[in-house]
């Protein structure tokens, strides 16, 4: 039987780059960082939750040839590489401000929704990132009256 | 480079997908792309498959649709409010894509939005209309 998932991977198009963002930006610890001669493993976690691991995976040989790398790149950069996070917060709208004013690129002012309160960002190279405040009781799915009266 | 372009590219497609509501043309586009705009419409399509002129107005139905299933609020308030500058263009522009009316569609789809429990870009991506 299953337990639970460790690890998690992204693609990056430059690991320093995304150690500046996920660690220097978002606040993420660096877990892993081992040259191995083949390949950098890189992982990063959430300070809190070092039993889940995001590896920032770079393209390229031997893993894949030069132009099967560079076809993930380019769908990296056009934000169509498949891959994307969703980080929780107490603060969506602080954050969202403290994140601004590092110049990361949003996609999404924060909008209250009936899951929460959420906002939407991408990485450096094009992989999509939300992050959402929980509502403070349990989430319930509004009825069409309910959602019309929000708006 | 491909991979560069198609990064500006996905800024310039973000910006239609936060901004839709407003008067965005390909001057404006095509800065955020730093691009020059003769050269954007082609980039864009190059990247995307469609023009960005297509992007915007289906981003724009898509909004409009789940405006239509979640709110009572009147068609004409809906086709400004999503970026539409007539009602004539709105409503023409939806029946092409959708296939009926805001009316029609809202008659027969009310409701039905607030099952959508999923977080709000991976709806936009996903039900923006296709073809």
């Amino acid at each position: 039987m299953l337990k639970r998932i460790t690890h998690t991977f992204i693609h990056v198009l430059d690991q320093d780059e995304a150690l500046d963002f996920y660690v220097g930006k978002l606040g993420m610890v660096v877990n892993t960082d081992a040259d191995l001669g083949f390949m950098r493993w890189l992982t990063v976690n959430m300070p809190d939750e070092p039993e889940l691991q995001l590896g920032l995976m770079l393209p390229g040989p031997p893993a894949y040839d030069d132009a099967t790398a560079e076809q993930i790149r380019e769908l990296v950069a056009k934000g169509a590489a498949g891959g994307g996070l969703i980080f929780e917060t107490d603060d969506c709208l602080g954050t969202y401000e403290e994140l601004r004013a590092a110049g990361v690129e949003f996609t999404q002012e924060p909008v209250e929704r009936f899951y929460g309160t959420d906002c939407a960002l991408r990485d450096p190279f094009g992989n999509p990132i939300r992050i959402t405040q929980p509502p403070d009781g349990p989430i319930v799915v509004p009825t069409a009256e309910e959602l019309s009266a929000q708006m | 480079m491909i991979e560069d372009r198609n990064r500006r590219m996905l800024r310039a497609r973000d910006t239609m997908d936060r901004a839709y509501a407003q008067p965005l043309d390909v001057p404006a586009l095509a800065r955020v792309a730093h691009v020059s705009p003769a050269h954007f419409s082609r980039q864009f399509r190059a990247t995307f498959g469609e023009t960005p002129h297509r992007y915007l107005q289906r981003r724009r139905v898509e909004r409009a649709m789940e405006l239509l299933r979640e709110t009572d609020r009147p068609v004409t308030e809906i086709c400004f409010d999503v970026g539409f500058a007539s009602l004539g263009t709105f409503s023409r522009t939806f029946r092409a894509v959708v296939g009926e009316s805001p009316s029609r569609y809202r008659t027969r789809f009310a409701g039905e939005g607030a099952a959508l429990r999923i977080p709000a870009c991976w709806a936009m991506a996903w039900m923006r209309p296709a073809g």
